[in-house]
């Protein structure tokens, strides 16, 4: 059976007066119903643009948009405004980051989901009226029957959240896409907006993107995770293979720079150097050269394409350095030594073969 | 809410007595002309400036007679009488009120109809050729002194001096109630003149308004949950961005309505600012006093009706 959304090739390039802003460069992905995919990624890695363009929300004359992006059948980026529209907010759904900037500050919260219902289907007023205070029962808003009239303001940061999941499922949507929604909420709500969530999925069977910066949040959440990095996917994998023997220098920052309750208290959160890379000019070789501990001349030159880890099927990377050597370092870090300790591992690797000329993969290449 | 409207309406008395103090040592402290000499003829001796300013009761102390024209006012609504006219400045203000009133609602029609449209045309189609051309005449309109716009739209299309004779000219102003084909044709020009300022102004702002709030997160809500864009753009962005613009709005009209001095002159019309002008000429101390205070009473009173609105229009505002 082919996925509920794939999505191959998918290209965004945005022209502005400072040149063409490479968004989305080149990544496939798929979501099936009753699964969580969890895109993992920086501000600026091109995550939130891949999903409002699966909306279609990203279309206008300055956005070039090229590959494929398939939904029950049909190819997204063929279709019209129109069908488009007809689409969005019914078979696919959006939660976003900020709840309190996202709902009408005007509008009471029952006028918003009345809306969002008969958008989509032909009830009367008070039929929607009557299935939103179902959808806010559904999301555990007490007392929805007054809360219903109530204006967003009104609402404390997590119940305006789940007002904005209600609004989403209002249609029951086959997949949701959550664009950082616990990012703008308390630790203590975070936790319950992804309950919340993992609850609604297993009862109406959705499929749900979620999309973060934070692989801590997503630990518990995500069947399939795919880490983003300057408009391209770095690694994926399950979760089960990101968490524990993640193949990507990115990832491996990632997952050191946030603290964890199985790591020694004394370890120290290792931050990633350097900046996010620009969008228009983007470094040359790998991507993430500049700011990787572990990089190599021959790096600076060769683009690596995902390719799948060697003896770990269903987990890709994006990575030159040997699969080997990887495991390694990852040993190594996991143990608690520093990046900066563990690059001797790939200046003594590199001696075991020639660096000036080498094959571009290096000893994997070789055999 | 019904303790802060009392508040306010007591700061609204405590203002308009500062308003008149302020006016009536203005009137003393910069004399324009002594009324007394302006109303004692061609060849005036001093016995009969002394009795004309006694019977005004100019000879008296400035506290005195700020305290006997508050007394009127306050306890028979009396505004003293017209020194030129000697008629009751209460009933010439009354007199000329409709007109005012007339010109006021008329040129905000007009505005509304003309400026709100091209506001969000301009910035639905920000950067466009209809947006640039409409800025453009928008900023040539708002920089056009108003007297000067009438004027030249008088020698254009008057029907008496103008090069089209289409529309009436200045001094044919009509009652609605005696002639109300008249009456709407007198006023054609000077609705289009006044409105054509604030036309601009309102497109200017509703359009920079609705800009910014076609960014916010809510119009990608609502984008999201599949609403056609007319409704998106009406309904979400219109309805934020026209908020703050009714603000203004409520004071713009009390303002007016304390009377539009110029195109009131020069257009003739027998409005609440003409009679201000007239009064400024003639030295006309209680028909200035009583004008300003009209226009002060006008603005004051918006304010508050904007304010009370504004908590309507939008819910995240609560007074207490």
């Amino acid at each position: 059976m082919s996925p509920l959304l794939e999505v191959s090739d998918l290209r965004v390039e945005f022209s502005t007066e400072d040149g063409i802003v490479h968004a989305v460069d080149g990544i496939s992905y798929a979501a099936e119903s009753g699964r969580t995919l969890c895109i993992v990624g920086e501000s600026g890695s091109g995550k939130s643009v891949t999903s409002l363009t699966t909306l279609g929300l990203t279309r206008g004359r300055n956005t070039r948009v090229s590959g494929q992006i398939v939904f029950e059948g049909r190819d997204l980026l063929t279709l019209s405004n129109d069908e488009m529209r007809s689409i969005r907010g019914d078979d696919i759904a959006m939660i976003f980051q900020d709840p309190l900037s996202s709902l009408h500050p005007f509008y009471k919260v029952g006028t918003q989901l009345v809306e969002a219902i008969r958008t989509h289907q032909s009830v009367s007023k008070s039929a929607a009226r009557g299935r939103s205070v179902e959808l806010l029962t559904m999301v555990g808003i007490p007392d929805p029957q007054r809360r219903v009239d109530q204006f967003p303001h009104e609402f404390s940061g997590g119940m305006r959240q789940r007002v904005m999941i209600a609004m989403a499922l209002a249609n029951e949507p086959k997949l949701l896409i959550a664009d950082e929604p616990t990012t703008a909420l308390d630790v203590t709500v975070q936790a319950q907006i992804l309950e919340l969530l993992e609850e609604l999925q297993d009862r109406l069977g959705t499929a749900i993107i979620l999309i973060t910066h934070d692989l801590g949040v997503v630990a518990e959440f995500a069947d399939e995770i795919a880490v983003m990095y300057a408009g391209r996917i770095v690694e994926r994998g399950t979760a089960d293979q990101i968490f524990f023997s993640p193949q990507h220098p990115y990832t491996w920052g990632l997952l050191k720079s946030i603290p964890r309750l199985d790591t020694a208290r004394d370890e120290e959160l290792v931050p990633i150097s350097g900046r996010p890379p620009s969008l228009i000019q983007r470094p040359s070789g790998c991507h993430f050269h500049p700011r990787c501990p572990y990089v190599r001349e021959a790096h600076k030159r060769i683009d690596p394409p995902l390719a799948e880890v060697t003896g770990d099927a269903g987990h890709e990377a994006a990575c030159l350095l040997p699969t080997e050597l990887r495991s390694r370092i990852w040993k190594g870090l996991a143990g608690g030594e520093t990046p900066a300790e563990l690059r001797r591992l790939v200046v003594e690797d590199g001696q075991t073969v020639p660096v000036s000329g080498s094959p571009p993969l290096g000893p994997e290449g070789a055999s | 809410m019904g303790r802060y409207i009392i508040r306010r309406l007591l700061w609204v008395i405590v203002l308009l007595i500062v308003v008149s103090a302020v006016t009536f040592i203005i009137f003393y402290e910069l004399p324009s002309a002594n009324p007394a000499v302006l109303r004692a003829g061609r060849s005036p001796n001093p016995a009969l400036i002394a009795a004309i300013s006694k019977s005004l009761g100019l000879n008296r102390p400035i506290y005195v007679q700020y305290w006997l024209y508050m007394k009127n006012i306050i306890l028979h609504f009396n505004f003293g009488y017209s020194y030129q006219f000697s008629q009751p400045v209460r009933t010439m203000i009354f007199q000329r009120l409709p007109a005012t009133i007339s010109l006021t609602v008329g040129a905000v029609v007009v505005w509304l109809l003309i400026g709100l449209p091209i506001g969000i045309l301009s910035a639905i189609r920000s950067r466009s050729v209809l947006d640039r051309t409409a800025m453009g005449g928008a900023l040539v309109a708002i920089s056009a002194p108003s007297y000067w716009l009438a004027l030249v739209s008088l020698y254009l299309f008057a029907n008496d001096i103008g090069i089209i004779k289409i529309f009436d000219g200045a001094g044919t102003y009509t009652g609605l109630t005696a002639n109300p084909a008249r009456w709407f044709g007198s006023f054609i020009l000077p609705w289009l003149v006044l409105a054509a300022a604030f036309a601009a102004f309102y497109s200017r702002l509703l359009r920079s308004n609705l800009i910014e709030v076609m960014s916010e997160d809510y119009i990608r809500t609502a984008r999201a949950k599949g609403l056609s864009e007319r409704r998106v753009i009406l309904r979400h962005g219109v309805r934020a961005a026209i908020t703050p613009i009714v603000t203004v709005l409520g004071l713009d009209i009390g303002a007016l309505l304390g009377g539009a001095v110029l195109i009131e002159t020069v257009f003739n019309i027998p409005g609440v600012g003409r009679l201000a002008y007239q009064g400024i000429e003639n030295a006309d101390l209680p028909v200035i006093q009583g004008t300003v205070l009209f226009g002060a009473f006008f603005i004051v009173i918006a304010n508050l009706v904007v304010d009370v609105v504004y908590a309507f229009l939008d819910p995240r505002v609560r007074y207490s």
